[in-house]
């Protein structure tokens, strides 16, 4: 148990600015997800809180104490790996006892300690097969039991359900948040998929080129987005953005419905909405368009299933958005303004 | 239709190459071939005259029998260079595992100017081993001691008087020793590149999960790097024992099996006598020694190669 702080932490390759200038504070048991696209430098962070890479600049704490200086073994953290990283020619019970054995434990602790753990992730049965004979999810519980077997401070997760198939994934992400909230354990889970970080996360830390754009709860950086980039990185479809003088309008496609169906007595903004295609997705139905005017930006609605109006390509229909819905974003820099009217 | 069915068979003669039962063996007869001709045959030849009393110079033979075997195992020479061999190959490649192994690791970590030191690793290689011999004989003085920079640095810091003259290879130990340096040198690159290939061929997210996981270099090196590297080890161990144990060259251009036939391998043995002493049927036999137990080594080594395969 510990609580993880990095304050302007830098990492440099040469001319490419990989990490900079991040702060950060991981509470005592909290799962905190960084979330951002590819190079976006989330994977070096980690990396530089795993010790396995050197920060230009700023300072890592652990528990209070800055680690800058300590070697991986003497930081406390376990860490999944993207591919598992499985010791290919060791069994499962020898790949879980490798770190006790680094840690120069008895033989009959170690088998305890490896039982245990094993026990824990369902995967006592396993434990004498290679990895190679193993299959995706059970490489990925047996990683999971390696790393949580000496009871570490922290876990650091570096996208470990990425190799999994779609079905497998959604089960193991359950698994993984109930098996985090059990062991209480503080987390650090990195991932370019956001259905993953808003699943997970107590909260979520957006990344992009090296910076922390938003900290929040996943409620919070859906429905308040600190800027453009989070506002259209976070979500599917992303954030409509349209051009309005000095300001960005930004509103979810969710939240862009037809006129008829809201009470009269609400507070809305309308739009009059040209349709050009709609995608039937099951559950929802979605429109891609433009608003009429100057501005031909794209805009996307969402309907729900629920709105059952018909909708045909090629023509135009009054749609909505509540007041409340629309978040303003200074055209110039992107951050996000007091809303206006 | 009618027009259709007459492309077929013209197109049939034109995409014969895109048969893989066709194209197979063609792809392959000119390496089949190589090796008939040129290793093949001449081994053929080598084991029938190992059985006869050809000398060099007469086209008639008559078939002898084991008599050859006979003969050369009755010669202390023969054992001698036996002997030899199993000690120049065996010294050679544990030196040159150890420090190719050192050397790969040091070359892994990226510095300012690896591709040119990378480089300049190849070079004992690549450059003909009969060349860089003659180097040698006068870094040693072989050849005239008076000319050796061995000598001349030795003299420049005062430990050789002004008459004093080493002639290194002239001593049976130093002789040996030298043989042994030279063919370091000149197979370190091979193995250096070899073991570089299965170094990086290991996962960087392996090493680095064994980093987290607390071990430290030696347990790295010996429970993740070295078993991983196993199968490719064990390759490059039997390339390097072929070539040390068949390799005559550094013999035969620096001491000629000499000092009073101390260096002498199975390989210059055989050259000696079949070539020079002229008794063909004998030389083959020496060569021929070699095969069968050559052959043993090669399979243990590509079974140690396939068992520690792991992925």
């Amino acid at each position: 148990m510990a609580i993880v702080e990095v304050r302007d932490l830098k990492k440099y390759f040469g001319k490419v600015r990989a990490v900079d200038g991040v702060d950060l504070t991981v509470q005592d048991g909290e799962f905190l997800v960084l979330l951002g696209p590819s190079g976006s430098g989330k994977t070096t962070l980690m990396r530089m809180i795993a010790g396995l890479e050197q920060p230009t600049a700023g300072q890592i704490f652990i528990d209070r104490h800055v680690v800058n200086d300590l070697p991986p073994r003497a930081r406390k953290i376990a860490m999944v790996f993207q591919s598992y990283a499985l010791y290919p020619h060791k069994t499962a019970f020898a790949n879980i006892a490798f770190p006790l054995k680094a840690q120069g434990l008895r033989w009959e602790e170690i088998r305890e300690r490896v039982e245990w753990a094993a026990k824990l992730l369902g995967i006592a049965h396993l434990l004498d097969r290679r990895p190679r004979e193993l299959s995706g999810g059970e490489r990925q519980r047996v990683a999971l039991a390696r790393a949580i077997v000496r009871e570490p401070s922290v876990f650091l997760l570096d996208e470990p359900l990425s190799n999994l198939d779609a079905k497998l994934r959604h089960a193991a992400r359950d698994e993984l948040k109930r098996f985090q909230r059990n062991i209480g354990t503080t987390t650090i889970y990195v991932t370019h998929d956001q259905i993953e970080a808003m699943g997970l996360g107590d909260r979520i830390a957006i990344m992009n080129e090296g910076k922390v754009r938003q900290i929040g709860t996943p409620y919070e950086v859906y429905h308040e987005p600190a800027d453009t980039f989070v506002a259209t990185f976070v979500g599917t479809p992303p954030m409509n953005l349209i051009a309005r003088a000095e300001r960005l309008i930004g509103f979810r496609p969710e939240s862009f419905l037809p006129k008829e169906i809201y009470n009269a007595h609400e507070d809305l903004v309308s739009f009059s909405f040209h349709v050009r295609r709609v995608e039937h997705l099951g559950s929802d139905r979605l429109l891609y368009g433009q608003l009429a005017g100057k501005d031909d930006s794209p805009v996307i609605a969402k309907l729900p299933l629920t709105v059952s109006i018909p909708i045909q390509e090629g023509r135009s229909y009054e749609f909505a958005v509540r007041c409340g819905d629309l978040k303003f974003f200074s055209r110039e820099s992107g951050w996000r303004t007091e809303p206006e009217f | 239709m009618v027009e259709a069915a007459r492309e077929i068979p013209r197109a049939r003669y034109r995409y014969l190459l895109d048969r893989e039962r066709l194209l197979g063996p063609l792809l392959i007869s000119p390496a089949i071939g190589y090796i008939v001709l040129l290793i093949g045959l001449p081994l053929l030849l080598a084991i029938y005259l190992s059985f006869t009393n050809a000398i060099s110079g007469q086209l008639s033979a008559q078939f002898v029998g084991l008599k050859n075997f006979q003969t050369i195992l009755a010669d202390p020479l023969f054992f001698q260079a036996l002997k030899n061999t199993f000690i120049f190959t065996s010294i050679s490649m544990l030196i040159v595992l150890i420090l190719a192994k050192i050397l790969a690791l040091a070359l892994l970590k990226s510095f300012p100017g690896r591709p040119i030191v990378r480089f300049l690793i190849l070079l004992p290689w690549v450059a003909p081993i009969s060349l860089t011999t003659l180097s040698w004989d006068w870094v040693l003085g072989a050849s005239n001691a008076t000319l050796s920079t061995v000598n001349w640095t030795l003299r420049a810091v005062g430990i050789l008087g002004p008459q004093d003259w080493i002639w290194w290879t002239s001593y049976t130990t130093p002789a040996m020793a030298a043989i042994i340096l030279i063919h370091v040198w000149r197979m370190l690159p091979f193995a250096t590149i070899i073991l570089l290939a299965g170094l990086t061929s290991i996962p960087q997210e392996i090493q680095d999960a064994a980093v987290v996981d607390g071990a430290g270099f030696w347990r790295r090196f010996f429970e993740i790097i070295l078993p991983l590297m196993l199968p490719i080890v064990a390759v490059a161990v039997l390339f390097g024992i072929i070539f040390t144990a068949t390799d005559m060259t550094v013999v035969y251009i620096l001491t000629r099996g000499g000092p009073y036939n101390s260096t002498h391998v199975l390989a210059s043995l055989a050259w000696q006598r079949g070539i020079f002493g002229g008794q063909l049927g004998q030389g083959a036999a020496i060569a021929i020694f070699l095969f069968p137990l050559l052959l043993i080594v090669a399979f243990f080594m590509l079974r140690l190669a396939r068992r520690t395969e792991v992925t």
